[in-house]
């Protein structure tokens, strides 16, 4: 049998941003029909290669050949025109236009009447046919993570991309819907491709998730620090071959939790960090998100919150740091650590809930948790800026500010060639790096923190965790909210699930097993609250 | 179309440099079409331009002057505009700082006589800087407290303003002795802001002309911005704001209180523009104060992109053109119409200019647009 044409071929691509060199001689095949991976360590490179195959970016050197022809990519338009649509790993949706709307937005097509009923309607078919049904009249922001994937998806769709890039696209879903959009990519990889091409479509995906890996793609390509380390077909590799070609050594994929806290004596463990009560919460749509949840975090222990996404976790997690106006019930914070005094903290300010200790990293990073223009080391003092040796009364120190900036990059990895960079051109995972350096650093007792690893690599990944739990040795308390099971299981002390913004039960770690979990986010009462 | 606009998804170096001088270049030459066209030597014209902004002492002097509200003002808008608070109203701040101004200047020596300089200049700057500062808090609180747009309030609240100052100059405060004139009475001696050319201990390099004191306040004014933005919290919050006033919030900065204060300061600034106006030049209050000086410091505010340095020198560059413009239909015999058409020219290539900086235009050939085929 013949191999199947190639619909991407990508040879020598060479890439450099001032200072950081993001690829380097990388070549890329992927066949028409097939479902390729791409896999690497955060900043390895991946989302700039795609870029370039996206027209978002030009390469320095090397040429891109798409169904063997040479192609000149000079801006997105050049490849949509090609047939090539990517699903950004920051979705680029408009918040306040409907599905229909953004699924148009660009086209040239309609010159000035706008048919929308039509285009509804071949929305509605697209999605029938891929099976990712999404409301065209819907508006962006009335929906999740996962029907916003759906309608970016739908979106390079409409545009007849035969190769479809997707950076990261499992990051916020669901297991269920990772499983789904799998199903989805198989049934593209079998139509044929448009424009007369020889062949079928053809997918590209970027994940940390190597579990994906293995179940989806048919080859992965792996790139080190800009250069590809292997093309290997998926069929016949584990999960540890492929950690090991990405990381350059072994990995272990279990971090030892260690049971008990040499630093936190029996008595100092039965002490509440921080707790909410009856709370009650409504979400941005003003309907209610939080009916009546009730919850205790201790000292040295790590309480997770299980859930499918939109259940209430991210309400949670607001109303207990502030920016989230409670309609019901209290927030309670020790200040002061595990010597200070329970006091309420209920609708107090996030400045004063910083004050009290709790830190907080948002499950929306560049939305909620950073600056894009500001430089790293800005972005870096955004909690302790008000702090000595930060600042001396009104003003800054920036010889401190400088030091305190050089100490986080170094101490989580943070890969940039120096502090003063706008944020935004760090990779993904090294934007999750800044905010979890500057919210888990030393000294803070109490955390709240939403899907910390999303978007790590493995080896990233692992050192969170271990830092999560080096602070709960510490005595700290943290609430920790993930939708990825194996983590919660791995590393939590007790797992809460959460349904419809109520607890559906809290049990013991050792005691969970993921198909009771399974069924209490799906609703059923296993066990009452304790 | 074979023509087609693309957004730069780098901002290109070669750009930011090539841009603003090819932008100039070609302002002036379109510029010199005009003149072409009106029948005048364009190069001559030009140098003319030239001389008249820069060519004497007293031309370099009455350029210095006339960029001294631009500063103040430019300083002003950029300052609201760090934190994305559109503030359009300069021109209605620099009109009641200039009241408040003038109130302390006409009425304190009547309740004090013989008051020193010292004393009075010192308050009428106070002043200054209160009266705009309280007319901006007016926005900022419709603002802070019920989310009412900055743009329209700002904006309508400057004919309010301007029609104030003229309701004084031409009703209650109009000069009884002033043989119908619209203004106030002169103000005693102590309110005006001394000239650099009777400043003894000054090398004399300013021995004519009308440049005054307000300069230096401008630029003292541009190094106290600077500290706020770059070195202080404060200035940190408001930059923290205006990036992302998401991650602010979630970082416990209190959005409400900024907006306020920075209001205070950007109104401030802008009422020193008033107060300079009154103090250093006319020395009462009267028509041809607020000349849309506060308009002008949007443009200089972007042209310098919110730098408090840039604000000085593109509030130069832009009163050289004021006056150099003047300058033109004294010594070239021109209408006031081709001195203003040459500005316009000139402002709106080096305007454009800066949209090259962010875009870039690329030719697309028939047949690939041709191949551009959406279906559903
Ligand atoms: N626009 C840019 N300007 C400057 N540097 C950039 C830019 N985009 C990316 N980089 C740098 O290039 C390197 C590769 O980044 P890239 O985003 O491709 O990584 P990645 O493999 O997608 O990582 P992740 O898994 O964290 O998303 C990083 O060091 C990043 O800081
Ligand atoms: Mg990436």
């Amino acid at each position: 049998m013949t191999s199947p044409p190639l619909a991407v071929e990508m040879r020598g691509i060479t890439k450099v941003f001032p200072g950081v060199i993001a690829n380097e001689n990388v070549d890329l095949e992927v066949r028409a029909g097939e479902i390729h991976a791409l896999l690497g360590e955060n900043g390895a490179g991946k989302s700039t290669l795609m870029n370039i195959l996206a027209g978002l970016y030009r390469q320095d050197a090397g040429e891109i050949r798409l169904h063997g022809q040479l192609a000149q990519l000079h801006s997105p338009s050049d490849a949509i025109r090609l047939g090539v649509g990517m699903v950004h790993q920051h979705f680029k949706l408009v918040d306040s236009q409907t599905v229909a709307e953004n699924v148009i937005l660009g086209l040239k097509r309609p010159a000035f009447r706008l048919d929308m009923k039509r285009t509804a309607r071949e929305i509605e078919e697209l999605g029938a046919r891929y099976k990712l049904a999404v409301d065209p009249g819907a508006y962006i922001w009335q929906l999740g993570v996962g029907e916003q994937q759906r309608v970016e998806i739908l979106k390079t769709l409409y545009r007849n991309a035969d190769i479809l890039i997707l950076d990261e696209p499992t990051a916020v879903l669901t297991p269920q819907e990772s499983e789904e959009l799998g199903q989805t990519l198989r049934r593209m990889i079998q139509e044929p491709a448009t424009r007369g091409h020889a062949g079928n479509k053809a997918v590209i995906f970027i994940t940390h998730k190597l579990d994906e890996v293995v179940r989806f793609s048919d080859r992965v390509t792996v790139l080190r620090g800009g250069k590809v380390e292997a093309t290997i077909d998926t069929a016949g590799s584990s999960k540890a071959d492929l950690a090991r070609l990405m990381v350059g050594r072994t990995v272990v994929f279990q971090v030892e939790k260690p049971p008990f806290q040499p630093h936190v004596t029996p008595e100092q463990r039965q002490e509440v960090l921080f707790a909410v009560k009856d709370l009650h919460a409504l979400n941005d749509k003003g309907l209610p998100a939080l009916n009546g949840v009730s919850l205790e975090v201790h000292a040295g222990e790590i309480l997770g919150i299980a859930g499918v996404a939109g259940n209430g976790q991210r309400e949670l997690a607001q109303s207990i740091t502030g920016l989230r106006k409670v309609n019901k019930g209290q927030v309670l914070v020790r200040c002061g650590g595990i010597q200070g005094k329970l006091k309420e903290v209920t609708n107090h300010t996030p400045h004063q809930i910083i004050d009290d200790g709790l830190s907080y990293v948002p499950a929306n990073r560049l939305g909620t948790g950073l600056a894009g223009n500001l430089p790293i080391s800005a972005n870096l003092i955004l909690k302790d800026y008000r702090k000595e040796p930060l600042s001396h009364g009104p003003f800054l120190d920036r010889t401190s500010i400088g030091r305190f900036a050089e100490r986080l990059i170094g101490a989580f990895q943070i890969t940039t060639p120096s502090a003063e960079r706008p944020v935004r051109l760090l990779s993904g995972g090294n934007l999750q790096k800044v905010i979890l350096a500057r919210e888990i650093t030393a000294g803070k007792a109490m955390l709240v923190a939403v899907n910390p690893t999303r978007g790590l690599d493995v080896g990233a990944t692992e050192s969170v965790q271990r830092t999560l739990l080096e602070q709960r040795a510490q005595g700290a308390g943290v609430l920790l909210v993930s939708e990825d099971l194996d983590e919660l299981l791995a590393i939590c002390d007790r797992i809460a699930v959460m349904y419809e913004g109520r607890v559906m039960g809290v049990m013991p770690a050792q005691d969970a097993n993921r198909d009771e979990l399974g069924l209490m986010m799906a609703g059923e009462h296993i066990q009452p609250e304790a | 179309m074979p023509l087609t606009l693309e957004r730069r998804m780098e901002p290109s170096r070669t750009a930011n440099l090539l841009v603003p001088i090819l932008s100039i270049v070609l302002a002036l030459a379109a510029g010199g079409v005009l003149l072409w066209l009106a029948g005048v030597n364009p190069i001559e014209t030009y140098r003319a331009m030239l001389h008249g902004a820069f060519g004497s002492a007293y031309a370099i002097s009455e350029t210095l002057v006339r960029a001294t509200p631009l500063m103040l003002t430019g300083l002003a808008v950029s300052v609201a505009f760090r934190m994305l608070f559109w503030n359009i109203g300069a021109e209605g701040q620099l009109a009641m700082g200039a009241f408040a101004a003038s109130g302390v200047a006409l009425f304190l020596p009547k309740l004090m006589p013989g008051i020193s300089a010292w004393l009075l200049l010192p308050l009428m700057l106070v002043g200054g800087f209160l009266g705009g500062a309280l007319w901006a808090l007016i926005p900022a609180m419709l603002k802070a407290f019920l989310s009412v747009n900055e743009i329209i309030t700002t904006l309508m609240l400057n004919y309010v303003a301007i029609l104030w100052i003229q309701y004084l100059y031409y009703g209650p405060w109009k000069d009884p002795l002033g043989f119908g004139f619209p203004g106030t009475a002169p103000f005693v001696d102590a309110a005006w802001l001394p000239r650099l050319k009777d400043t003894a201990w000054l090398p004399q390099l300013f021995n004519t002309g009308r440049l005054h004191w307000g300069l230096a306040l401008a630029i003292v004014a541009a190094i106290v911005v600077w500290l706020i933005l770059d070195r202080t919290r404060w200035g940190y919050e408001i930059k923290i704001i205006g990036e992302n006033s998401r991650a602010a919030r979630y970082a416990g900065i209190s959005i409400v209180r900024n907006i306020l204060l920075v209001m205070i300061l950007s109104g401030g600034l802008a009422g020193l523009a008033g107060f300079v106006q009154v103090a250093g030049i006319s020395h009462r209050l009267q028509q041809g104060i607020a000349v849309g000086d506060g308009y002008t410091a949007i443009i200089i505010a972007w042209l310098a992109r919110l730098n408090p340095f840039g604000v000085l020198v593109v509030a130069l560059l832009m009163a050289a053109l004021f006056v150099g413009g003047d300058q033109i239909q004294i010594s070239m015999g021109l209408p006031a119409a081709v001195a203003g058409v040459l500005q316009g020219a000139i402002l709106f290539c080096v305007l454009g200019g800066n949209f090259f900086t962010l875009y870039r235009v690329r030719w697309t050939s028939r047949r690939a647009v041709a191949q551009t085929e959406v279906t559903g």
